[in-house]
């Protein structure tokens, strides 16, 4: 190479413009790679033209060492350029052939899938709605003793209203006494005040069952009953929980209610409930608005002869109590038109009137929100 | 309980409207349950008058009747009824009217090319009565046009209301119009019935022979009237029993029926003829049968009370006569009886015969014991005015029960049960109102109950008494304040635990399902009940006769169901009851669940991006193990152990248990309990005894142990173990975390290997093991020597070699 060559700006003009070309022209990282180590690699043409430098004369470098450093600076971030270029290229063409079809559908989450009973959920919403008042839960047992499904609730040996209850027989034991089916949840009432010194705030939901089966009532159903069992606890106090308890239930803000008198063996006085309702639309039922009334429930104080047989004496401590088809206000609350269907497990009922997983009734939240 | 408006008006004379008894009555515990109008809904049928008759000229049995309706021009109507004639009066309906017994809308319409312009009414089309023999005739006066249900009557609301047990004496209209009265809506009219002279003792008498059991008849009276003419009954007595539903028969027998409802004083009354000698009331003997006056005959056995004469049974005590002594128009001699009856008896004996009669239904509530005479006198009137006759004197038998009491009525009571405010004079005013007798001074008086009102019996029911007249609507609806127990946690572990299951499985994708508690004896059988104890004695179905001893049946007959309804793939769970006795301890709670087909957790089916595999056992493990989580039991620490129940495959299934606690089963459910089941699979379950996950220890803070979060990185190493087939892999693993309790922090099995490469007998199971150092890094020497020792305990536990 001649002094000459290398002095000459239209020689380095030419270079330049080759190196560009071959840049340009790179179609790959790689091809830029060979295009950037024949430039500016160790023994690139433009890096030996820097190592000339040093043989120059001083006039010469003074001209010469800016051309040549601006040259190489030139190249460089050419190369950088496209490269960012070819790499942006690159991913363009690799997302490109990455293209799926979002329109399919994902496998549903489970918890989307599952469902809980309408009867637990109801059950859980009593249960918050009545534990902000203070009460508990009993339990007991389907299978119970005459003696707790209906003589310490004052029925009387062959009285009508017992017959009135279509009750299910156990085999008699050695005795001849006969186990039943629970007719209603009341045992549970009795086993409370058997079992704890009043003050008693319960409600004891559960199964129960009587041999009846048609559009509206099955050989088992689901009730609730409450029991308030302190001194001054009145009928007035009744009144006010199961209006706090339709209003919260029902989710409005308030509502009619009528009570009726009626008889029950374990209360007195007894009473039933009508709530205020619309049944003006065909196939609904509004609640807290309307002209019309339905029955939802049965109450009244605890009969003295209830209270004496759970060794509660009657003079000193009072109480009231009342039951419900828990089956019955869920169908009121959401709308199910046939008994039935709760209990035929049919896969398409479930999903349509079940609850999801993490649909937790809280009063905070509301019940059903 | 059905009565008209007018009927009631015979006892009570309003001062309210009738919309305004009708909505007290249900106020006061007569619940109303229909007020049928008769005369609103029948408005639009008109008096018609058949002014020509011709026979159809298309049809024999039709006929083109020209029909006067009012003050136009005589409408056309063909006819098909044979007594259709000129002259008739008849019921005209227009076009556009409903038919009432049909639903029907009527059209102008040719009836064989002859134009009919409405119709001529039958009484069945009108739902007035099930006669259907031609069209109505109505009386000759009828005026046309006018409306023609108030020309038969029909203008006298029905009102019907259920009587609750305990309020027999609403069973007749007396009863209700008292109640009426004492609540403020008008006067009571209650006219002294005068007593009937007998002109003679009675031919025919009775006595009571129960031997040496328990007597089930009180009181017998009976008289007889001789030379009466039975016939029809006057037209406002049938009018009352035909508006409440009972077919008029004859005026002796319309005016015990009559008395029924009026009074509630069922009566009987025997034709004198048919009776030879006299009455004895006695229990039936075995095989002695009766045929009753519904044309049925009973066999009596000797709990059921009857009165016989020296034939034989003529009538069943209370509940209803006998066909063979009964009145007729050709009665002449009759001998009415008034008696009284053991309430439950009766009840027992209408049960056991499936027989249901007014008589019944009365007698079993009980009736007023000191109407048994004036009731029998009562009647002797209505039969002396309609049939006339001799009334003989009258023989009793037995004595009228003295029904006097008092009760102790402290006025506080109302408030203090009631929180209604009440003065002294409105609280006696409804008492007396009531028939009570009120004696004594504020602050405790002294009440005497009337004969009618027995279901009286201390002072709460006085308290309902002056309640339900003052209406409940007085009683101010109170606020109970909460007391401590407010915010306390009030659930049961048990019932936390029933909530946490189904919320865990519910999550999981399954469905909550509620089956019965009850299934057939074969099915309890195969899930290891069928017990004696837990068979229903009268189940309503064959396949629903036992108490279940394991939800899985029901899970499983319904997961069929949904298959057989095209949903083929279902995951169902129920969280509730089985019984393992009749006691209270033998009723378990568990939490079920069942996958069919291939309703697995991670979804069910065919999909573009892998479709599912079938269910199997570790699905069910899966589930189980959620739901034991669920509730708090310790997952970590529970064992497996092969001994599921034999309605599991015995090879792919286990039981979860600590020590000796079994608490899950989980597997693939048994094939032949499946084919027993008639249910296709692949169908996988579990079971969790709920009862049984140990409670958790109460700690004195809600504050969790302290983390320990290690600075030095956690190092992984794999080991490939060749062992015996029937090694189980948690053996495995635990030997591999005892090796080091304190560095190995995890392992987990990540592949099974059995094939080429590896001995018959044997499998390869490739382990990964996580070691956590926390005090320094780990050495490649520390690393050898955990190991080492690893490889040495898993071969010590389980005879492994390391594979090479």
């Amino acid at each position: 190479m001649s002094e000459s060559v290398m002095s000459d700006p239209s020689t380095l003009e030419a270079l330049e413009r080759e190196i560009s070309a071959a840049i340009a022209a790179a179609a790959s990282e790689a091809a830029l790679d060979e295009v950037r180590v024949a430039a500016v690699g160790k023994k690139g043409s433009v890096s030996e033209l820097l190592k000339s430098l040093g043989r120059m004369s001083p006039d010469e470098r003074k001209v010469m060492g800016p051309a040549l450093n601006g040259l190489r600076d030139r190249v460089q971030t050419a190369i950088e350029t496209r490269k960012g270029a070819l790499k942006a290229a690159a991913l363009e063409a690799r997302l490109a052939t990455e293209k799926v079809d979002v329109t399919l559908a994902v496998r549903e989450s489970p918890a989307e899938l599952g469902r809980i009973h309408p009867i637990a959920q109801v059950m859980e919403e009593l249960t918050a709605i009545f534990a902000d008042m203070g009460f508990s839960v009993a339990e007991g047992p389907d299978i119970e003793d005459d003696f707790h499904n209906f003589t310490a609730l004052n029925f009387p040996p062959g009285h009508p209203a017992r017959e009135m209850h279509d009750t299910f027989f156990l085999p008699p034991d050695a005795e001849g006494n006969r186990k039943v089916l629970r007719t209603h949840t009341s045992p549970v009432q009795v086993r409370t005040m058997m079992g704890k010194k009043p003050p008693i705030r319960v409600i004891c939901p559960g199964r129960t069952y009587r041999c009846d089966s048609d559009q509206t009532h099955t050989p088992m159903f689901h009730q609730v009953e409450g029991l308030v069992i302190e001194k001054g606890a009145h009928l007035g106090h009744l009144k006010w929980i199961l209006e706090e308890f339709c209003k919260a239930f029902f989710e409005v803000e308030g509502v009619k209610m009528r009570f009726r008198p009626s008889f029950f063996p374990f209360t007195e006085p007894s009473m039933e409930v009508d709530i205020q309702c619309d049944r003006s639309r065909p196939g609904e039922i509004r609640f807290g608005e309307g002209n019309d009334w339905l029955e939802i429930l049965g109450c009244g104080m605890v009969h003295p002869n209830v209270l004496r047989n759970c060794g509660v004496d009657p003079d000193e401590y009072q109480g009231f109590a009342w039951g419900m088809g828990i089956d019955r206000i869920a169908m009121l609350k959401y709308g199910m038109s046939d008994l039935r269907a709760f209990f035929e497990a049919d896969v398409r009922w479930l999903s349509h009137y079940g609850f999801r997983p993490l649909d937790f009734p809280t009063l905070a939240g509301g019940l059903s929100a | 309980m059905k009565f008209t408006y007018n009927w009631l008006q015979d006892h009570f004379e309003p001062s309210a409207s009738f919309e305004e008894i009708v909505e007290r009555l249900s106020l006061i515990g007569l619940e109303v349950e229909e007020v049928e109008d008769k005369a609103k809904a029948l408005s639009a049928f008109m008096v018609g008058e058949i002014l020509t008759a011709a026979k159809h000229p298309n049809a024999d049995k039709l006929q083109v009747c020209s029909v006067k309706v009012g003050e136009g021009a005589p409408l056309q109507v063909v006819c098909g009824a044979p007594n259709a004639r000129a002259g008739l009066k008849t019921v005209f309906a227009a076009p556009g009217t409903v038919i009432p017994a049909n639903g029907m809308v009527l059209k102008v319409g040719k009836i064989r090319d002859v134009e009919s312009h409405g119709m001529l009414c039958s009484a069945r089309e009108l739902g007035v009565s099930e006669e259907s023999e031609g069209i109505m005739e109505l009386p000759a006066d009828a005026p046309v046009g006018a409306p023609f249900a108030e020309v038969i009557g029909l203008n006298d609301p029905v009102i019907e209301i259920a009587v609750t047990p305990n309020r027999a004496d609403c069973l007749g209209v007396s009863g209700v119009a008292r109640d009426l009265a004492a609540a403020g809506l008008g006067e009571l009219m209650a006219p002294h019935i005068k007593r009937v002279e007998g002109k003679y003792a009675s031919a025919v008498n009775v006595r009571l022979d129960f031997g040496d059991t328990p007597s089930l008849c009180p009181a017998f009276a009976l008289r007889v009237i001789r030379g009466v003419k039975n016939g029809p009954s006057p037209e406002w007595m049938q009018e009352r029993l035909r508006a409440i539903g009972l077919r008029p028969i004859n005026a002796l027998v319309d005016i015990t029926n009559f008395m029924t409802f009026d009074r509630n004083r069922p009566l009987h009354v025997f034709d004198a003829a048919k009776v030879t000698g006299d009455l004895v009331v006695r229990r039936a003997k075995a095989g002695e049968t009766l045929l009753a006056l519904d044309g049925k005959t009973y066999e009596l056995d000797d709990t059921m009370c009857v009165i016989a004469d020296d034939k034989g049974v003529e009538s069943l005590a209370g509940v209803m006569g006998g066909e063979e002594s009964g009145c007729d128009d050709a009665t002449v001699d009759v001998v009415v009886e008034s008696a009284l009856w053991e309430p439950i008896n009766i009840a027992q004996t209408g049960r056991k015969l499936g027989l249901n009669s007014d008589a019944r239904f009365r007698f079993e509530r009980g009736i007023d014991p000191a109407f048994t005479l004036p009731g029998l006198d009562l009647a002797t009137h209505l039969i002396l005015d309609i049939c006339g006759g001799e009334p003989s004197e009258v023989v009793l038998a037995g004595a009228i029960p003295d029904t006097q009491r008092t009760i102790d009525f402290p006025l506080s009571e109302v408030k203090r049960l009631t929180g209604l405010e009440a003065s002294e004079a409105e609280m006696r005013k409804v008492l007396e109102d009531l028939g009570f007798a009120v004696s004594g001074e504020a602050p405790v008086l002294q009440v005497s109950p009337p004969s009618w009102r027995a279901d009286v019996e201390g002072k709460a029911d006085l308290v309902e008494e002056v309640v339900r007249i003052l209406g409940l609507e007085r009683v101010p609806a109170t606020e109970l304040p909460r007391d401590e127990n407010a915010r306390k946690p009030i659930l049961t572990t048990l019932q936390l635990r029933s909530r946490k299951a189904r919320r865990a499985l519910a999550g999981r994708g399954m469905v909550e399902a509620v089956t019965w508690s009850f299934l057939s004896k074969a099915q309890a059988e195969l899930f290891g009940g069928g017990a004696p104890e837990l068979a229903l004695s009268n189940p309503i179905a064959s396949d629903l006769s036992d108490m279940r001893p394991s939800l899985l049946p029901g899970l499983i007959r319904s997961a069929q169901a949904n298959a057989a309804r095209g949903y083929p793939d279902v995951a169902l769970f129920e969280v509730g009851q089985v019984f393992a006795g009749d006691k209270p301890k033998d009723q378990f709670q568990h939490a079920t669940g069942i996958r069919r087909g291939t309703a697995r957790p991670s979804g069910a089916g065919r999909n573009w991006a892998g479709n599912a595999g079938a269910v199997d056992v570790f699905d069910a493990k899966a589930d189980a193990l959620a739901a034991l989580a669920a509730c708090g039991a310790p997952v970590g620490n529970l064992q497996i152990s092969l001994d599921a129940p034999g309605w599991y495959h015995p090879g792919r299934s286990g039981t979860l248990r600590l020590g000796p606690n079994a608490m899950a089963h989980f597997g693939e459910i048994h094939p032949a309990v499946l084919e027993a089941l008639d249910v296709s699979g692949p169908l996988v379950g579990f079971e969790i005894v709920m009862d049984r996950i140990p409670e958790a220890k109460a700690k004195a803070t809600r504050a969790k142990p302290q983390i320990d979060l290690s600075p030095f990185q956690p190092v992984k190493r794999d080991f490939a173990f060749v062992v015996a087939r029937d090694v189980a892999a948690a053996d495995i693993l635990k030997a591999v975390q005892g090796a080091d309790k304190k560095l190995v922090a995890f392992a987990s099995v990540f592949d099974i290997y059995e094939g080429p490469g590896v001995d018959a007998d044997k499998k390869s199971v490739a382990v990964e093991v996580t070691l956590q150092p926390r005090e320094r890094t780990l050495t490649d020497k520390d690393l050898e020597e955990v190991a080492g020792k690893i490889i040495a305990d898993v071969t010590k536990k389980t005879g492994a070699t390391l594979r090479g």
